[in-house]
């Protein structure tokens, strides 16, 4: 039936599994960019954004605004939303590949990096920071974590951005999160909440910590918070400073400046942040945290014999992610948990290290999970440059029609679907004063959409 | 947001904006108008631009100035200005975000270059 259609009509069908950044972004690129397209995103869930979801936190409502434009990519004519879909258990890369002429995979990272440590998965008293930003903000599944929040010491172990997040999370007036789309069942438990100091712990010091410049200065600016430091930890600090780029200048010399305003403090707060640098986790005691103390040569982490231990009545685990792989015809690194890939070619299986036609992987996928959502759409966008630069050297075959998805017998949410779980998410949060209140029951996800 | 051309009572200021391949995008923008205004409301073809909408939350509006120019802007950067900016692609000693820059009548003729973001070897995944 193609035979009758000249060359440079046929529509390039592209299928992207994954309607987070990474995903929209690149959608955006492509719709853009190449010449006669059609894009189709599927997506596990019933609702799209990923993390910008279900990761970002509710009380940064700014961060979500690239929402807006996801949304433009979505009413293009030539884009199509799958929800309720996932690679592997509904749909296999092998159907794909065959009802597509290109397959980009941005399906992110969502299993977190354990510490492997005596007693790790026996406490109770331990959960993944990931999973208990998830519960805040009601990602299908989360609901029941019920962390114990009764005790006074938390011990966050990791220090990017998303520990910096639990930690504001746990610290913040409640007055200020009321107001945000932070999830009803959170919010209440955080009423209830006897939590008082939340510690910090990395294993480098403070001219390697991970978090950002920002995240910082906003818990330096928490009301009724008080940021308190090792005075020992930025032993030999002060005296690199000149030597510093940049943004590593500006964050430690706000950490110095902190520490100074810490030692002239008059009043102290109840509730406190407490950065805790060169430990590394060793052993779970109960509620006590056992710490190796660690020595840094060449930028580097040394255990030494010294431990110490820290009082944790709740100890988060914040370390990294790692992707899975979702579907056996991927070629998967176990090893860094993500897809090999050159630039976002997917490499083959076979020993030739060849990247595979048409198939690309863009997002925390290929990449691992690092950076915001700028690093993020900068790669997307990267990736979608090479699809495009693939086509027009014909390293895509596209001389054939193709089918695009399959959908006989699929409980498939629309992007109007979407749409109607959106409305009434913000309808009920106006009750709350919230801006959304997220359905959390895949059920009534579905319920709502009409499906 | 208005189109600037209909609002004839408020100035014009024309801005060029330089991309990387080189390219000069010409356009015009009221004072009182941030230089993200003038991305927006001309439609502007800069992928990516201005991602949290002029919340100082994403960096992507980086703009990098002359020398003079930079020396002549009404504002200095606040330390939250800064903070983004520390994560912005080819940061350097003249770099502002657009979404903090406000148009003055003495700006008429100004000309900003735009990063190349999507060009960074940083930006691109490798395994
Ligand atoms: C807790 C947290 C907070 C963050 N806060 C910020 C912030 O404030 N600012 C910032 O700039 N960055 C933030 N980030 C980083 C940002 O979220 C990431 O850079 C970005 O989301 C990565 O995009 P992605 O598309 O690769 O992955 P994701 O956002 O994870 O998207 C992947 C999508 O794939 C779907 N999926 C998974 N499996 C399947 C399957 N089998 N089939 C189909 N679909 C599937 C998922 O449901 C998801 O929608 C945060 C990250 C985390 C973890
Ligand atoms: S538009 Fe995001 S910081 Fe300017």
């Amino acid at each position: 039936s193609t035979s009758a259609t000249s060359y440079g009509s046929i529509e390039k069908k592209i299928c992207i599994v994954g309607a987070g950044p990474a995903g929209f972004y690149a959608a955006q690129y492509l719709l853009k960019h190449l010449p006669n397209c059609s894009i189709d995103v599927i997506e596990r869930l019933p609702v799209p954004f990923g993390l910008v979801r279900f990761g970002v936190a509710p009380d940064h409502p700014e961060v979500k605004n690239v929402i807006n434009t996801f949304t433009k990519t979505a009413e293009h004519p030539k884009f199509n939303f799958f929800g309720n879909l996932s690679l592997g258990s509904d749909v296999t890369l092998k159907e794909l590949r065959e009802r597509y002429h290109a397959v980009l995979l941005t399906y992110g990272a969502e299993r977190d990096r354990k510490l492997n440590i005596p007693n790790e998965t026996e406490s109770k008293n331990i959960l993944s920071a990931r999973e208990f930003v998830a519960w805040y903000n009601g990602l299908p599944g989360a609901e029941n974590l019920n962390p114990d929040l009764s005790g006074k010491n938390v011990a966050l172990i990791g220090q990017g951005n998303v520990a910096i997040d639990v930690a504001r999370i746990l610290l913040s007036p409640l007055d200020k999160l009321k107001e945000t789309d932070i999830t009803e069942y959170a919010l209440e438990a955080l009423t209830r909440s006897k939590v008082e100091k939340v510690y910090l712990v990395g294993r480098r010091g403070p001219l390697q910590a991970a978090f950002t410049i920002k995240e910082l200065r906003e818990m330096l600016k928490l009301p009724n918070v008080s940021t308190l430091w090792r005075e020992e930890d930025f032993k030999g600090v002060p005296e690199v400073i000149p030597s510093l780029q940049r943004p590593r200048k500006r964050i430690t010399e706000l950490m110095l400046t902190s520490l100074q305003a810490q030692k002239s403090a008059s009043n102290i707060s109840n509730k406190q942040f407490l950065p805790i640098f060169l430990r590394s986790p060793k052993n779970i005691l109960g509620n006590q945290l056992e710490l190796t103390v660690n020595e840094l040569k060449e930028n580097a982490a040394v255990p030494t014999a010294a431990s110490e231990t820290l009082p944790s009545d709740l100890i988060l685990r914040s370390i990294g992610y790692q992707s899975t792989c979702v579907d056996p015809e991927i070629n998967f690194d176990q090893k860094k948990g993500l897809i090999c890939n050159k630039a976002g070619r997917v490499i083959c299986k076979d020993p030739s290290n060849n990247p595979e036609p048409g198939l690309y992987v863009a997002g925390w996928l290929g990449t691992g999970p690092t950076g915001v959502i700028l690093t993020t759409m900068n790669g997307a966008f990267a990736v979608a440059r090479t699809i495009c630069e693939d086509f027009e050297a014909n390293k895509i075959a596209h001389d054939e029609q193709k089918p695009g998805l399959d959908t006989t017998g699929k409980r498939i949410v629309t992007w109007k679907g979407w749409q109607q779980i959106d409305k009434a998410e913000e309808a009920e949060g106006k009750k709350h004063g919230k801006p959304r209140e997220k359905i959390v029951h895949v059920d009534e996800m579905l319920k709502v959409a009409g499906v | 947001t208005t189109v600037p051309n209909v609002q004839k009572d408020a100035e014009e200021v024309e801005v060029t904006f330089i991309k990387a391949n080189g390219e000069r995008v010409k356009s015009k923008g009221k004072v009182g108008d941030s230089l993200l205004d003038v991305v927006v409301n001309n439609s502007l073809d800069f992928d990516g631009f201005g991602a949290c909408e002029g919340t100082l939350t994403c960096s992507t509006c980086h703009l990098i100035f002359k020398p003079a120019d930079y020396e002549n802007l009404p504002e200095k950067p606040s330390d939250e200005e800064c903070d983004m900016l520390d994560l912005a692609y080819e940061l350097c000693d003249t770099s502002r975000l657009g979404c903090q820059i406000t148009l003055t009548k003495e700006m008429n003729g100004l000309e900003v270059q735009v990063p190349a973001t999507i060009n960074d070897a940083r930006a691109v995944p490798d395994s």
